[in-house]
């Protein structure tokens, strides 16, 4: 069996957007039969890697990509993915390709109906033969067999369960005859538990017909289950690449989020203890209602003076919770602010309060992308403190002081390195980086006692991203605003808070202090509550 | 050369273009027998009977409503004021005082209603603007019917009740602001410097508010409402601010369009009123969703200048009536041009 060809190689794969690296180097093989686990941090660059095997258009219109691409050991370059489906490329999807009202043979046939001929073929062509319903019935309930699952191939789409939507996803990749490797992007994601395991039986039955799988998944425990080899990405790089016997999910989850600690050194940071300080928020029982963020409940006590940090993997809700103090997603729950409770869902009470936010969304809701950077940093501070104003006619008229505006302004482009043109300069015109100062200065503006961050550092380059981060830490120590930083990126947090709490399923699965072991972290984003495990 | 291309660029070519046939208008005047002093009146004229008009719809694009198709409703508001005001009869500047004190009040709670409904069709504000002002004007015909106004110089002579069409202000507040104050040169050149001055006051209210901290509110929510939205901004009462502002602002502009026109035009006559206004408007450089006063002058005096010009210099040297075909290519042309253009300045 040495002597086989991989079905695919990848070899020293790289991808930059827009001269952000995402993918360097990466090389690995897949084995006819083998199961591989692709695992990572949101960001390592799984998705992109698979977008560069399916051919997908956003690959080419960013600039295609380096190294090189083999099926069967002969190069290939996929234009779009129907030449992947050609070559035996079947994908599943995280969100559901699926028409909700088709039965689930349709779905599983689409576009591979079986036919019969009738007479207005000879007129109006091959598309026009008729559906043989029956053998696709047949069809559909063979693919679906083979998953070892119980779907009526008559059940539409829009009446089943997430998990059969799931199967009949992977049901429809498997009646291709041509398939032969199989990517599942976080198929288990959606499943419960018992599904879940029916789906990994599967799989292992798929592979064992000689079909090689691409398992993507934030379960560990399921990826030593079922696959056979496991691949850890982290910031683009293949990071380990181990035989799933020889491994444990608290090893995978170290190689998942430690960072080469010479690389990331920074100037080390005295962790005061401040676990004596005054508490100067609490949050209790905080539910947000924000798409795709759900923050189902969550209690915290926040220290004052302290940088606090909110960590987890995507979708968990980390960035939820300060979304929703700040008024700006529904939610409910209790949030007091110095003993004081906060009026939630009024974004005007919570600036009044004293809090300030720089949002994830930069472009979204950080910015005014049309006017100036002047207006971009005064703004909140001149709605809602009134600064920046002059009183007209004994305070009937509020005079916008621009002025005032412009020093202001002046003041923070030097002292945030902001590279511009000067205070007018339009804040689209402007870099990522140089953004998220503008952000920053808007934030600061307002002088606020608690300060919430949002990804800080998502989308920018290097040298600002140590520039941000300073600032943050100055702020904290000069004068003393205590500082709720929500970051994907654990390393980052790491270098910056004293306490560090992760957000699992939309509730704080532990507080750790930052210097804990990166382990820790990695089992608590995992879902792991400390003790359990 | 880097000067010109620099002004082509803040200038726009659209306004180069048509600013360069506006002068050559004025250039060909003389030789096919148009008076030159005659023409710049004219323009004048118009130029400070719709100022107010097209003014009317900077509020709206700033706070990102669009642009202000429902203009009628704000006119039928100065309609309404007009006609009170012909009913109790006074004369002169006093009679056009009070037909804006009751405009304003009425526009005022018509523009509320109105913003009311345009919040709850954010995104499509412009269509369901350019119906709510159809859609009013068939009202008020009904209404116009119905009122129980008496003055007989206002009513059908046959019946005696209804509104008629057409009803002039003369001997009551025609020219209440053009002759208030006003320049005669000669026996053709005249400049309204009244109607000016009371354009140029509103204008500064606008500049004004545009300056003021709920002016800067109002910009930031049509800029990203999101944006304001997180900096504390009550974004839905902005925007009905804007619309109130908007629709005062059409029925002050159509009195001040009446006292130097000298009659008020009931029935459909607010039907059409704000195509040229959004025509000159954006003309002047303005976008879906950012206007300044500079776009408003620049824009109607443009738009004003070919209407006025096109009709006696174009047909004295073509010999047809080709006024009304170029004043519908030019506005709704520009319409078109500017709409077209908003995919790009929403990104």
């Amino acid at each position: 069996m040495s002597a086989e060809v991989p079905i695919l190689r990848m070899e020293n794969i790289g991808k930059e957007f827009f001269g952000n690296r995402v993918l360097q180097s990466v090389t690995f093989s897949v084995m006819p039969g083998q199961i591989v686990g692709l695992v990572g941090e949101n960001g390592a660059g799984k998705s992109t890697l698979m977008n560069i095997l399916f051919g997908m258009p956003v690959i080419q219109q960013t600039g295609g990509y380096e190294g090189k691409v083999f099926i069967d050991g002969e190069e290939v370059h996929f234009q779009d993915p129907v030449d992947a489906l050609d070559k035996g490329i079947g994908m599943v999807h995280q969100e559901f390709s699926l028409i909700p009202g088709f039965t689930a043979t349709e779905n599983i046939l689409l576009n591979r109906e079986s036919t019969k001929y009738n007479p207005v073929v000879e007129i109006f062509g091959d598309r026009f033969e008729t559906l043989n319903r029956p053998e696709m019935k047949t069809r559909a309930e063979n693919a679906i067999k083979r998953l070892g699952v119980d779907i009526s191939s008559e059940t539409l789409i829009s009446e089943m369960p997430v998990g059969h939507k799931q199967f009949t996803e992977i049901a429809r990749e498997i009646d291709r005859s041509k398939t032969r490797l199989l990517v599942l992007d976080e198929p288990t994601a959606v499943l419960a538990e018992t599904e879940a395991a029916v789906l990994i039986s599967a799989l292992k039955k798929l592979a064992a017909n000689g079909i090689a799988i691409i398992f993507i998944s934030h379960r560990l425990q399921e990826i030593i289950d079922l696959c056979d080899k496991l691949i850890v990405l982290r910031d683009g790089r293949v990071i380990k690449e181990e035989d799933t016997k020889r491994t444990n999910v608290r090893q995978i989850a170290a190689w998942m989020v430690n960072r080469d600690t010479e690389n990331t050194k920074e100037d080390e940071r005295k962790h005061t203890d401040k676990s004596q300080n005054d508490t100067i928020m609490r949050i209790e029982h905080l539910w947000v209602d924000m798409p795709g963020e759900t923050v189902r409940d969550v209690t915290i006590d926040v220290r004052e003076g302290e940088i606090l940090g909110f960590g987890g993997l995507a979708g968990q809700g980390k960035i939820g919770i300060s979304n929703g103090i700040m008024g700006l997603y529904a939610s409910g729950g209790k949030v007091f602010l110095r003993g004081k409770e906060i009026k939630l869902n009024d974004p005007d009470a919570s600036l009044r309060e004293g809090m300030a936010f720089v949002s994830e969304d930069r472009r979204g809701v950080g910015l005014l992308l049309d006017e100036g950077i002047d207006w971009n940093i005064a703004f909140t501070a001149m709605q809602v403190q009134d600064k920046f104003i002059k009183k007209l006619m004994g305070g009937l008229v509020k005079w916008r002081d621009d002025k005032a505006i412009d020093e202001c302004t002046r003041e923070y482009i030097k002292s945030l390195e902001i590279r511009c043109t000067g205070p007018k300069q339009r804040a689209i015109e402007l870099s990522g980086g140089n953004q998220q100062k503008v952000c920053l200065a808007k934030a600061f503006a307002v002088d606020p006692d608690v300060l919430f961050v949002s990804e800080p550092t998502r989308g920018i380059d290097v040298g600002a991203k140590k520039l941000v981060l300073d600032t943050l830490r100055r702020t904290n120590e000069e004068k003393g605003t205590t500082i709720i930083m929500t970051s994907s990126e654990l390393e980052e947090l790491r270098s910056v808070c004293d306490r560090i709490a992760i957000v699992n399923e939309g509730r704080i699965s532990g507080i750790l202090p930052a210097d804990a072991p990166a382990e820790e972290f990695g089992m608590l984003m995992l879902g792991h509550v400390k003790g359990a495990a | 050369m880097e000067k010109i291309n620099k002004f082509i660029e803040n200038a726009g070519w659209p306004r180069i273009i048509i600013g360069l046939f506006l002068l050559a208008l004025f250039a060909a005047a003389p030789f096919v027998g148009v008076r030159l002093d005659t023409s710049i009146s004219d323009t004048l004229v118009r130029v400070g009977m719709n100022g107010i008009l097209v003014l009317a719809m900077v509020p709206m694009v700033q706070s990102g409503c669009g642009l202000n198709f429902g203009l009628p409703l704000g006119i039928i508001a100065g309609l309404l004021g007009a006609m009170t005001s012909l009913e109790i009869g006074i004369q002169g500047s006093i009679g056009f005082v009070i037909a804006i004190a009751i405009a304003v009040p009425i526009a005022a709670v018509l523009g509320w209603l109105y913003g009311q409904l345009l919040n709850k069709v954010k995104g499509d504000e412009m269509m369901i603007a350019t119906y709510v002002g159809f859609s009013s004007v068939a009202l008020m015909c009904i209404a116009w019917l119905m009122l129980p106004y008496t003055n007989p110089t206002m009513i059908w002579g046959y019946g005696g009740s209804g509104l008629r069409t057409t009803i002039s202000v003369e001997g009551y507040w025609l020219n209440a602001l053009s002759k208030y104050i006003y320049i005669q040169i000669g026996e053709f050149l005249y400049i309204p410097v009244g109607m000016f001055l009371f354009f140029g006051l509103v204008t500064f209210l606008v500049w004004a508010f545009f300056r003021t901290k709920t002016g800067t509110a109002m910009t930031a929510v049509g800029s990203n409402p999101e944006f304001a939205r997180a900096s504390g901004i009550d974004v839905d009462k902005m925007r009905t601010v804007s619309v109130v502002m908007s629709t005062v602002l059409g029925a002050v502009g159509i009195l001040v369009y009446e006292q130097s026109f000298g009659f008020c035009q009931l029935y459909m006559g607010p039907f059409y009123m704000a195509f040229p206004a959004v025509a000159a408007i954006l003309l002047g450089g303005a976008s879906v969703n950012k206007a300044t006063i500079v776009n408003v002058v620049v824009g109607t005096f443009l738009f004003q200048g070919i209407l006025t010009m096109t009709p006696s210099v174009i047909n004295s040297i073509m010999q047809t009536d080709m006024s009304e075909v170029i004043r519908i290519i030019v506005s709704n042309g520009m319409i078109l041009y500017a709409l077209t253009r908003k995919v790009k300045v929403k990104r």
